[in-house]
């Protein structure tokens, strides 16, 4: 397994991709999403994914997470080849290792906080307890509250506890601020930072927002569904020091 | 030529296209209520009509009296009865009937014709042929039906006893009378016309055949529009006794014009019972198809209002949709209905022997379809359609908030047990939606509440099968003789080929009477330790005839307000015609043609007589049945056989030709019910929460614990409607059991397990179809979309 230095410290392989190649084919039209992508993210980073719309960061961020697959090249997650797996397979790795964070929060509304966090951790191997998943996200006044008595922000925050209670390997978020005001948007980022030192958990983060750049570790741009550039960011903000 | 339509109008026709199952669910059912609502009424039309039409035609008799023999100058009394307008007498008399196609008797009913001229009243239409010549006493007119049953026709000819002599009979003419519409034989329960046939003679032939030359015993008569039939009838009893009358009746009692007239309102009953569920269930599915598409499409209102559609032209476009499954619903019921109705005809026509209309398009019927379906579309769309036209176009564009849910009882109940998430959030939706949740489970219970009610119809009939032919009447058959005979008659019968077995029977034509109330009745004498014809009790055990008193049938006790103690009048309408106080002291539960019982020897003692008997119950080896019908057929005196194989097979096949259809059909319609109602249910609960079952799988749920979510609701709300249904189909059996009961047969409540086991297996299998169908939806998610779109 070849393994990168940064900093001089080994780092592990979260996800290898290669030449990774995205084709949608609707009603006689052909889209490239994805054109040969190679990337590797590494334990325990955070990497914001910029670019516009249609530039292919969210069918990347799809694939990483096992909701789809690409057309061509390969893509593993540590030593598990996901090109290789059944539709099956894909639903366990996400049960065992994945959490997500979209733009619309995607709570079930019949369910309260506890009990939509409560979801994951009854089918999860080994995590958390919800109210501690509640707790790390600030929410723990919030435990028997239903969705429709949540504000956005605590929605997206219920959302990012449910994503985190399993202790994942991975975060994956699109536009999890998309929806929010910057003060709003500012807690939830404050609650996937604190996951992500807390927990160790490699996070990709899609915006559209180029002032979150300033707290990831790395920042990958992508245009027409290609890298155009991977950066380094040596001075890391935390999300209080953010401005937009 | 290109076909221009507008964009509100299109939108409209892709929507449909996207619902076309749900659609076609609803309409399916709306055509269902209305193909009933329009067979039915329509065929009580054309029924009503086609008799009105034919009683006219044939001048049928408003009141009927049978005697033994009067000389001909009575008929002017009769006709200075106050109230009455024409006056036939004739000559009437059973007959055996040797027919070269059959081992065993027929019974033949022979009717005179006047003279000269045709019948006054009671006409025979002759369909082909002639009536037959007074002059030629041979000639015969017959029933074409009894004609087609034994492949007879004009020219043909057959044996008849008449009088103790074998006479061959030419036909002449096939014809059809309003007096047997509905042909029953003497003793027979269903129409059987290759046992009993209605045959015209010359009125001199016939009673030189029957030594009443100068007499008749049979007088009918028409009413002056207004005239008292129950003064009439009294006053025709009056005059009659002397000549051994049997008591007259009206025509509301006349055994042919009783069956169809109760045929009829049976029809009619069914007809307002069974559409309204259907159309009840249909806007009810409309209801939640039409809500939902507002709901999903909030934006695209907004939309069309920001663009300046004002709130009619929207409401407009919803307003179309409904109305356009409410059209295809009623012209696909409309079809369906003709096509139905038309097939109920044609089963008619099996049954009732008279010229039927056809079944055309009824325009009272076919508006009122119509009305109701609009009403039915409306009470279900309007509500929906009123929601799309006042959404005010901010509000329909900002996301709707999510549902809300709250902590109620029920899951502060559930609290307390562990169950999972995806448990919780079946029974959270169950109970957050309660009135929809209630009218599913309404809908589908409504489908296992008809099949019970359809499946009780055969129960009952198997039970009445059961005690009628192997509990209480078990003999082979049963021979009835012309006049009363010594008892001694029976040792004759037993020396007769192939006879095993013989119980005598007396049966005496009386009027029982209890203070105002009467009915004529037969009482039928019994043996101690009969073996054959037996009274059974209403717990189904063996009772011996009573010797000091009256055994009644449950059926003409509650007729006659009488109960066990009660004394009763019996009014002999024969012979002697004795008048007695006879008490009632046991009641009998009788499923078919009700009667009341006595000792033979009490019977006999009641008319002063020796031992004395009217016919010969007898169980025959199978192997010498045939010598003894060949023996039967030339004996004197014998009127006629009934045998109960051949009663059992006719009752069986009319059950077969008319039940079984029936039933058939209503399972097919519970069925399409049920699939409706649950397919449209789970359609909607996917729409609803695509996203959440979405996210779900994101989650790392796999596609079969995703599914459970969907199908559980759809499982308990199927699973409760189940008991709903058997005992809502249990209270409608036992609502219509006592309405099915006629003069002449009860359809006992009984509802075997196994008729709840086959409702609730057949609804169950059309919920689990429309869950299999649902699965593959959920199967095919897009994850990725789902997660994308707002709500």
């Amino acid at each position: 397994m070849p393994d990168g230095v940064q900093d001089g410290t080994r780092l592990v392989e979260t996800f290898r991709a290669e030449g990774i190649t995205k084709v949608y084919e609707t009603g006689g039209l052909r889209v490239e999403a994805l054109r040969g992508v190679d990337l590797t993210l590494y334990e325990g980073e955070l990497v914001v994914l910029l670019g516009p719309s249609g530039s292919g960061k969210s069918t990347l961020l799809n694939i990483l997470g096992g909701l789809d697959l690409p057309t061509a090249g390969r893509l593993f997650f540590k030593d598990l080849e996901l090109t290789a797996c059944s539709p099956h397979d894909l639903t366990m790795y996400r049960r065992d290792h994945v959490g997500f964070v979209f733009q619309f929060y995607n709570l079930i509304p019949s369910l309260t906080a506890r009990e939509n966090v409560g979801l994951v951790t009854e089918i999860a191997e080994d995590p958390m307890s919800a109210e501690e998943a509640l707790e790390m996200v600030g929410l723990e006044h919030r435990l028997d509250h239903f969705p429709s008595q949540l504000s956005g922000g605590e929605q997206q925050r219920v959302a990012i506890a449910r994503a985190i209670a399993k202790r994942p390997d991975v975060l994956l978020c699109d536009e999890p601020t998309g929806a929010l005001d910057s003060k709003t948007g500012i807690v939830v980022l404050q609650a996937l930072e604190r996951a992500n030192r807390e927990l160790g958990t490699t996070t990709a983060l899609i915006t559209h927002n180029a002032g979150i750049k300033d707290m990831s570790e790395r920042v990958i741009r992508f245009a027409d569904g290609q890298i155009i550039s991977v950066d380094e960011n040596p001075e890391k903000k935390t999300p209080e020091e953010l401005t937009w | 030529m290109v076909i221009r339509i507008d964009a509100l109008n299109r939108k409209l026709l892709r929507d449909l296209w996207r619902i076309k199952g749900q659609a076609m669910a609803i309409s399916m059912v709306m055509a269902c209520g209305i193909a009933l609502m329009i067979s039915s009424f329509g065929t009580v039309t054309v029924l009503e009509e086609s008799m009105n039409a034919f009683y006219d035609r044939t001048r049928f008799a408003d009141v009927f009296a049978t005697l033994k023999r009067a000389p001909d100058s009575l008929k002017e009394d009769i006709e200075r009865i106050p109230g009455v307008s024409i006056v036939e007498t004739r000559v009437i008399a059973a007959v055996n009937l040797d027919l070269p196609n059959m081992a065993e008797p027929a019974t033949g009913q022979l009717i005179s014709l006047p003279e000269r001229g045709e019948p006054l009243l009671n006409d025979v239409i002759i369909l082909n042929g002639r009536y037959p010549s007074s002059q030629r006493p041979n000639e015969v007119a017959v029933t074409d039906a009894f004609a087609s049953a034994h492949g007879l026709t004009v020219g043909d000819s057959f044996k008849a006893i008449i009088n103790g002599n074998k006479r061959s009979l030419e036909i002449v003419g096939l014809g059809m009378t309003p007096e047997y519409i509905y042909a029953l034989g003497p003793g027979s329960l269903m129409p059987d016309d290759k046992r009993f046939g209605v045959m015209w003679m010359g009125r001199k032939a016939l009673a030189a055949a029957f030594d009443l030359d100068g007499a008749f015993n049979s007088v009918t008569m028409a009413l002056q529009l207004g005239a008292s039939e129950e003064e009439v009838i009294r006053r025709l009893d009056v005059l009659l006794e002397p000549y051994g009358g049997v008591g007259s009746y009206a025509r509301e009692d006349q055994l042919s014009n009783f069956f169809l007239v109760n045929e009829i309102s049976q029809l009619r009953t069914s007809g307002a019972v069974f559409p309204p569920v259907f159309l009840l269930v249909a806007a009810f599915l409309l209801n939640v198809v039409v809500s939902r598409i507002v709901a999903t499409e909030r934006e695209q209102i907004g939309l069309l209002k920001a663009f300046g559609y004002n709130d009619l032209e929207v409401g407009w476009v919803y307003l179309k949709l409904v109305l356009i499954l409410v059209l295809v619903g009623l012209g696909m019921g409309m079809a369906l209905g003709l096509w139905m109705g038309g097939g109920m005809i044609t089963m008619y026509t099996t049954y009732y022997k008279f010229p039927l209309l056809d079944l055309g398009v009824d325009p009272g019927v076919f508006t009122s379809a119509a009305i109701v379906s609009l009403v039915a579309g409306m009470v279900g769309g309007l509500g929906a359609v009123r929601q799309a036209a006042k959404l005010s176009p901010a509000v329909a564009m900002a996301p709707p908030v999510p549902t809300s849910y709250k902590a109620g009882p029920l899951s502060r109940f559930f609290a307390q047990f562990t169950i999972s998430q995806p448990t919780r959030m079946i029974f959270r939706h169950v109970t957050r939606f309660p009135v929809r949740a209630s009218l599913t489970i309404i809908g589908v219970a409504f489908s296992v509440a008809l099949m019970v009610m359809s499946l009780f119809f055969l129960d009952s009939v198997e039970r009445v099968i059961a005690v009628y032919f192997f509990q209480a009447e078990r003999q082979t058959l049963t021979v009835s003789f012309v006049e009363p005979r010594p008892a001694v008659v029976e040792q004759e019968i037993q020396h007769l080929p192939g006879v095993i077995k013989t119980q005598p029977v007396r049966s005496v034509a009386v009027r029982l009477r209890n203070g105002h109330l009467s009915d004529r009745k037969a009482i039928q004498g019994i043996v101690s330790g009969a073996d054959l014809a037996r009274l059974l009790d209403t717990d189904q055990k063996i009772v011996e005839p009573p010797l000091g008193g009256l055994a009644l049938s449950m059926h003409i006790a509650k007729d006659l307000n009488l109960k066990v103690g009660d004394l009763v009048t019996v009014e002999v309408l024969q012979e002697r015609r004795p008048i007695e106080q006879i008490p009632v002291v046991r009641l009998v539960e009788e499923y078919l043609g009700f009667q009341a019982y006595m000792h033979i020897d009490a019977l006999n003692r009641l008319m002063k007589e020796g031992p004395t008997v009217t016919g010969i119950h007898v169980m025959v080896d199978s192997r010498y049945a045939d010598d003894l019908y060949a023996t039967l057929k030339d004996t004197p005196g014998v009127a006629g056989i009934a045998q109960q194989t051949a009663t059992l097979a006719s009752f069986r096949e009319t059950m077969d030709n008319t039940m079984n259809v029936m039933i058939g059909f209503y399972v097919a319609l519970a069925s399409l019910i049920a699939f409706g109602v649950a397919y449209n249910a789970a359609r909607i609960a996917l729409s609803e929460r695509s996203r959440a079952l979405a996210s779900l799988r994101v989650l790392g749920f796999t596609r079969e614990e995703v599914t459970y979510i969907l199908l559980g609701e759809l499982g308990i709300l199927t699973l409760v409607s189940l008991p709903v249904g058997c005992l809502l189909g249990y209270s409608m059996a036992l609502a219509m059991s006592p309405m099915l009961a006629t003069d002449l047969y009860n359809f006992p409540f009984v509802i075997e397990s196994s008729t709840h086991g086959w409702s609730v297996i057949v609804v169950c299998v059309s919920a689990t179809i429309c869950g299999l169908i649902t699965r593959q939806r959920v199967f095919g998610l897009d994850l990725v979309s789902a997660l994308k779109t707002r709500e």
